[in-house]
């Protein structure tokens, strides 16, 4: 198998990983990285969980290779909170209970933040929307756009 | 291996694959990638065999036998088998009694239903890491499991490992929705790869194995016939069901009940004389039957008698909420006795129903659907007033593998009145940590920063069955007060000791025991932890805390009336909920915030159901749809706005009346949406219509009917 080595920005620290060049960067960031907050939860690109932050885009991890991510930015989950202080999106997602299981949580905060950077006041609709690439099987996504919301105005 | 339900089932077939998916062959890697490079080498040839897709065709008289390995058993399970392709027959109920009742009354209905097979797909595919140490002869395994003292059972059961050095960790999991109950060929080859091998053993299954070869969920067949009077009283019901089990009888259900709570059909309703009968049958499929966000066979149950009662009202021309009202059985009936037998524990249905009605101004509904329907548009009203039946189980009526169902509860209070307290079940998002925590918080006034919960971890935690069937609440929770009575009954005692004064002048209150009329003379929770580990009445034992196994004297019965409108578009078949107002009683309300989550997310799994989910095969017995592409999940898109509402009749036998949530909203969803969308062509003579109400198949009605033409 081919082996490359890519560097790229984690969470702002540099990385350096050998990969094969078929490796899929969900993997990667899972397994060499050891950011377990970034899941993995279908064989099709529709569940979300994987969902990174690339370059400034929402990006399925599980989706691209790890290769593309060489000499980018990555953030996932983990890089959220600051200082040991919960990002106002986590903060309302508890307050809000906006997860169950937890199991979409990482990727719907992820998929959040980037939303909020594009449009830092959206409506309910546009919150639907554009989260509507991430699948959530426990809480019926009511208290998650609720939570988005809560955020938004705490931002 | 042994299934739960008394059959077996082959780990890694030999000989015969019996579905398609079926493991024949496990390969051990590094990691994923050389794993699947060498998956690519394996090849495997299959010869054609007859196949049986259809469970009608099971019990043919020619039709292929599917398991040689017990044809010659006269059980596998329950029995007795009446074709080598038949598992077992359960019946239940007066059948001469409800056959005179039919054929007597003014009105019988009778339909064909369909309760197609879905998956319950949690988020998080199934998983383990088995790791077994050769020289001390311990196995850990890491697992996502709904019950993991009854896994720790089986393991050992299988390998020969003693109980006591097996250590079964199931840690935070990605939900479960009874998917994650059973035990999976695929655990059972890693630990012996483990136990082979000495060294860790990783399996993750990805989404196309979960949904083709875990446990799926309903797959019954079902015909009712509901007999009333002319007034619309209801006189007998009768039910006939075929179960498609797949290839090996694994469902999870308690052991005596192979159609599980099933005969809890009788509904909300006053049911004088009831039949059921259901038959379980082999047939070329993936094994299941497990209870998907429900009660064994609950889900099937409400179902049943809401949609019986629909057509009620259609043939006699009673509105659909007046046909229930006079059938309900009243708040003074209670405890009841159901004619199947089951004894419902509490309610007030017609107060529910009420506020219901009242609340989406039922009678305008109609007056606008009226007018909608003169100008040839569809819009549909639908309406349940179930009853479930959660909580398994009393150990008397219920176990798995002869471990009755009971649930358990730890608790010690350290000296500083901080409290660690575990328990036997798991939770997979239902949030045990905060809702256990505010029992114990509010039965011994600690503060609940200050009490951690723990579960999943059997070395830690006392024995119990788990979760799943709505039973952490009801069992889980009864026991964790029980516990913390006991605690607060020891604490009472060294209270009066340290004051000097008899129990009986000591009041509790809040977080501490005051002197009756002695105001100041009072010993708070945590002066007393202090005091339970040096100063404790003479012949007390040190320390402070208890357990508790809870064995429930009953189940409990949470219902609830919920009520939903739809509009469908006539020329897609697509059907847009415009509202869903759900009103639930599950007794006690401990922790708002999490019942109005768990509703939500109860519903929206209905709405799955409802709307899209199904497992299709071709004839040759292909599943047709094994990924997010083809298995419908509804998206923050499609899922509407729930409107949630409640009433409180507690539980008269549970510690603290209540009754148990989370399933509720599912069971009670589907036939709601059903009802809705069968409603929106009521008035031109339909029925019934079969899950899933994709735009498809509704399209394919109005198409049917006439009704999409352009003029
Ligand atoms: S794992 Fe499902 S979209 Fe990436
Ligand atoms: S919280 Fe469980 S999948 Fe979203």
């Amino acid at each position: 198998m081919i082996k490359k080595k890519i560097s790229f920005k984690l969470n702002e620290q540099e990385v350096e990983v050998e990969v094969e060049t078929r490796e899929l960067l969900a993997h990667v960031i899972r397994e060499q990285l050891g950011k377990t907050g970034t899941h993995i939860g279908c064989d099709t690109s529709h569940c979300g969980v994987c969902t990174v932050d690339l370059n400034g885009n929402s990006v399925k991890s599980c989706t691209i290779l790890a290769v593309q991510a060489d000499g980018g930015e990555v953030m996932t989950v983990e890089g959220l909170a600051t200082n040991g202080e919960l990002h106002p999106l986590q903060q309302a997602f508890i307050q809000d209970h906006g997860l169950q299981c937890g199991f979409c949580t990482p990727g719907m905060l992820i998929r959040s933040y980037r939303l909020l950077q594009e449009n830092p006041s959206p409506t309910e609709e546009e919150i639907r929307v554009g989260l509507s690439g991430n699948l959530c099987r426990c809480t019926g996504y009511q208290n998650i756009v609720k939570a988005v919301k809560t955020a938004a105005e705490k931002m | 291996m042994p299934t739960l339900a008394g059959d077996v089932q082959a780990v890694l077939a030999d000989e015969k694959v019996h579905f398609q998916y079926q493991e024949v062959a496990a390969v051990i890697a590094d990691n994923r990638y050389i794993a699947a490079d060498a998956l690519d080498l394996v090849e495997v040839e299959y010869e054609p065999l007859p196949v049986i897709v259809d469970p009608h065709r099971s019990m043919d008289a020619d039709a292929p036998i599917l398991r040689e390995d017990v044809v010659k058993k006269d059980k596998v399970g329950q029995g007795p088998r009446k074709h080598a392709n038949h598992i077992f027959t359960w019946a239940v109920g007066d059948k001469e009694g409800t056959d005179r009742a039919l054929a007597s009354a003014d009105v019988v209905v009778k339909e064909d239903m369909l309760y197609p097979r879905v998956h319950p797909s949690p988020l998080e595919t199934c998983g383990c890491v088995a790791s077994f140490d050769k020289i001390k002869g311990n196995l850990t395994v890491y697992i996502t499991s709904q019950a993991p003292h009854i896994v720790r059972t089986v393991v050992s059961i299988l390998s020969g490992v003693p109980e006591s050095k097996i250590r079964i960790i199931s840690p935070d999991i990605g939900g479960g929705f009874g998917n994650k109950v059973g035990v999976y060929p695929s655990y059972v080859t890693a630990i012996v790869a483990s136990i082979v091998l000495g060294r860790p053993i990783k399996w993750i299954e990805d989404r196309m194995e979960h949904l083709s070869t875990t446990a799926w969920a309903r797959d019954y067949h079902m015909t009712g016939e509901l007999a009333a009077d002319k007034d619309g009283k209801i006189k007998a019901l009768k039910v006939k069901v075929l179960a498609d089990h797949g290839a090996f009888n694994s469902h999870a259900q308690p052991t005596k009940w192979p159609a599980g709570l099933f005969s809890v059909c009788t509904g909300s309703y006053q049911v004088p004389v009831a039949h059921v009968n259901v038959d379980g049958v082999y047939t070329n499929k993936a094994p299941g039957g497990v209870a998907y966000r429900c009660s064994f066979r609950v889900a099937e149950a409400v179902y049943l008698i809401e949609r019986m009662m629909d057509i009620l009202s259609q043939k006699l021309g009673i509105d659909k909420a007046e046909i229930r009202s006079r059938n309900f059985i009243q708040a003074e009936q209670f405890p009841y006795k159901t004619s199947l037998g089951w004894e419902l524990d509490s309610g007030d249905y017609p107060t529910a129903l009420k506020k219901v009605l009242d609340a989406v101004d039922y009678a305008g509904l109609r007056k606008e659907q009226a007018e909608k329907r003169a100008q040839g548009e569809l819009m549909g009203i639908g309406l349940v007033t179930f009853t479930e039946i959660v909580g398994a189980e009393p150990s008397k009526a219920c176990d798995v593998l002869g471990v009755g169902m009971f649930e358990s509860a730890e608790i010690r209070v350290h000296p500083t009145g901080s409290v660690m307290a575990r328990m036997g079940t798991i939770s997979t998002g239902q949030a045990h940590e905060t809702t256990y925590a505010q029992i114990i918080a509010t039965e011994l006034g600690l503060p609940s920063e200050e009490i951690t919960i723990e579960e999943g971890d059997t070395d830690t935690a006392p024995y119990g069955l788990g979760t799943y069937g709505s039973r952490s609440t009801p069992v889980g929770g009864a026991a964790t007060a029980v516990a913390a009575r006991k605690v607060r009954a020891k604490a009472k005692k060294i209270a009066a000791h340290l004051l000097e004064v008899s129990e009986d002048d000591l009041d509790w209150e809040i977080d501490r025991f005051k002197v009756k009329g002695v105001p100041g003379q009072e010993k708070t929770m945590k002066e007393i932890a202090w005091a339970a580990y040096n100063n404790v009445p003479e012949g007390m034992e040190m320390g402070l805390e208890a357990v508790d196994y809870y064995d429930p004297p009953n189940f409990t019965y949470p219902y609830g009336v919920y009520l939903s409108v739809v509009d469908i578009d006539k020329f897609t078949g697509e059907v847009k909920v415009r509202r869903f107002y759900a009103l639930d009683d599950c007794g006690t309300r401990i922790n708002p915030m999490i019942i109005e989550g768990q509703i939500h997310g109860g519903l929206t799994e209905g709405f799955a159901v409802a709307m899209g989910q199904e497992m299709p095969f071709d004839e040759e017995g292909n599943l047709l749809g094994n990924t997010f592409m083809d298995y419908f999940i509804p998206s923050f898109v499609e899922t509407p706005q729930w409107e949630t509402d409640f009433t409180v009749t507690p539980s008269p036998h549970h510690p603290l009346g209540a009754k148990g949530v989370a399933e509720s909203p599912h069971v009670g969803s589907i036939p709601c949406f059903t009802s809705a969308v069968v409603d929106a062509f009521a008035h031109l003579g339909v029925t019934h219509m079969d899950l899933p109400h994709t735009a498809q198949k509704v399209w394919k009605k109005i198409h049917e009917l006439g009704l999409d033409k352009r003029d």
